[in-house]
């Protein structure tokens, strides 16, 4: 496998192609399943589960499957391995699958696999594709846990379940406007980071390579005198 | 029943509206509001799709998953029967009324992988186990809270998208803040009901 594309893949899924901060894509479990720091984890690794799986199947596919209908086909792959989440969750976590049940469900119609199976997974190699579901998947699960623990210390003083002495809960930030609140101002404080280390970049580009860039007038008229 | 119809159907556009107090839907409430004109397109064709497609999960979740009882397999059925009832609704519309389908046709394939359809469709059919008017009822009433929640986020962004705000801010965190408002501002509904 060729190094550079695994590095490309991975650095993409985490930061440059972050499913929920600069792609903006699955949004509802990303604000329904955030309240605590454990079920933003649930959500995230059943949503990797699946997108890992399907991505699998459907780059093995990807010669087979006609164009025509190739949704309905990603969308009967993507279900298998939703029921197959539901049923193991049901089985093995019941408290946690009663409060999550309907968003469970829900991840068929999550656009990420969706998009990921048509952009990535119909015209790459199998291997690749896995990688791109665990790194997207990653950076989705990274995502959601950073809402919860914001969310869950700031509604319940509290982190991983376990409440810190000294901060109150604030009553009504479990309320459902909080997930718009934080998601919004945890966005705006990526874009902020990211357009600042662009701003450097370019500083030191310029910084660098002035005369290429046509920046700076040669000095043939200084030299003459 | 009918008093507790319209208390339901209630809850459903307003106090327990499903973009902004259930987190369904929120990429096309996000995605497709900078415009009142598409957002209204949009509204539209959710309350069309969702009308139909709760009548058509119901019939197959009531006569054919649970009669053979593999209802374990609904989300996979529920989903097979949104798409291709979206696929033939395009082609339908596309026949027969052209001027409707120029004001929709662009957002019915967006509504697959919406997903407050599938969410409705298994809240009422499954988990809440309505019958067929009260499903058909509360699927509208969603559809219908859908397209106010959408309409006034529009015409909100319609001002935020001129105004002075901070850079990163700009796009997709201000809309969610202005949601959040939003969300408030419905939730306070919910005393009505009480």
């Amino acid at each position: 496998m060729d190094k550079r594309k695994i590095k490309e893949t991975v650095i993409g899924g985490l930061i440059k192609n972050n499913p929920t901060f600069v792609l903006v894509l699955g949004t509802c479990p990303t604000i329904a399943m955030t309240t605590s720091l454990a079920q933003a984890f649930a959500m995230g690794i059943a949503t990797t589960f699946v997108l890992i799986f399907s991505n699998l199947f459907i780059s093995l596919l990807r010669n087979l499957i006609p164009d025509k209908v190739r949704i309905p086909c990603y969308i009967v792959i993507i279900s298998t391995f939703v029921t197959i989440v539901d049923m193991v969750m049901q089985r093995y976590m019941p408290d946690l699958y009663s409060t999550m049940r309907a968003f469970i469900a829900l991840i068929v119609v999550n656009c990420i696999i969706l998009a990921r199976a048509e952009s990535y997974a119909s015209c790459n190699k199998p291997l690749y594709s896995m990688l791109d579901g665990v790194s997207i998947g990653l950076g989705f699960t990274g995502a959601l846990c950073l809402i919860g623990i914001v969310r869950e210390f700031l509604a319940g003083g509290a982190f991983a379940g376990i409440s810190i002495p000294g901060y109150p809960a604030m009553s009504g930030v479990g309320a459902s406007a909080f997930g718009f609140i934080v998601f919004g101002c945890l966005m705006a404080l990526f874009n902020f980071v990211i357009q600042k280390i662009n701003e450097r970049k370019d500083k030191m580009k310029a910084a660098v390579l002035p005369l290429s860039e046509g920046k700076v007038e040669p000095l043939k008229e200084v030299a003459e005198k | 029943m009918t008093a507790s119809l319209i208390s339901v159907m209630f809850a459903a556009v307003i106090s327990n509206n499903i973009v902004l107090s259930q987190y369904q839907g929120i990429c096309p409430f996000l995605g497709v509001s900078k415009k009142i004109s598409s957002s209204a397109g949009m509204g539209f064709a959710v309350i069309f799709v969702m009308a139909i497609s709760s009548v058509f999960t119901w019939l197959v979740y009531n006569y054919i998953l649970l009669p053979l009882e593999i209802d374990y397999l609904y989300t996979m059925a529920f989903i097979l029967v949104i798409a291709s009832l979206v696929q033939v609704t395009e082609m339908v519309v596309k026949r027969y009324s052209p001027t409707l389908y120029s004001a929709l046709g662009v957002y019915l394939p967006l509504i697959t992988t919406n997903c407050a359809i599938l969410g409705t469709a298994n809240s009422a059919v499954v988990y809440n186990s309505y019958n067929f008017v009260y499903t058909f009822a509360v699927s509208v009433a969603t559809g219908v809270g859908f397209l106010f929640a959408i309409l006034l986020l529009a015409c909100v962004r319609l001002k935020t998208d001129r105004a002075d705000i901070p850079k990163c801010f700009k796009g997709f965190p201000i809309t969610l803040v202005t949601a959040a408002i939003m969300a408030l501002a419905f939730a306070g509904f919910s005393g009505i009901l009480a």
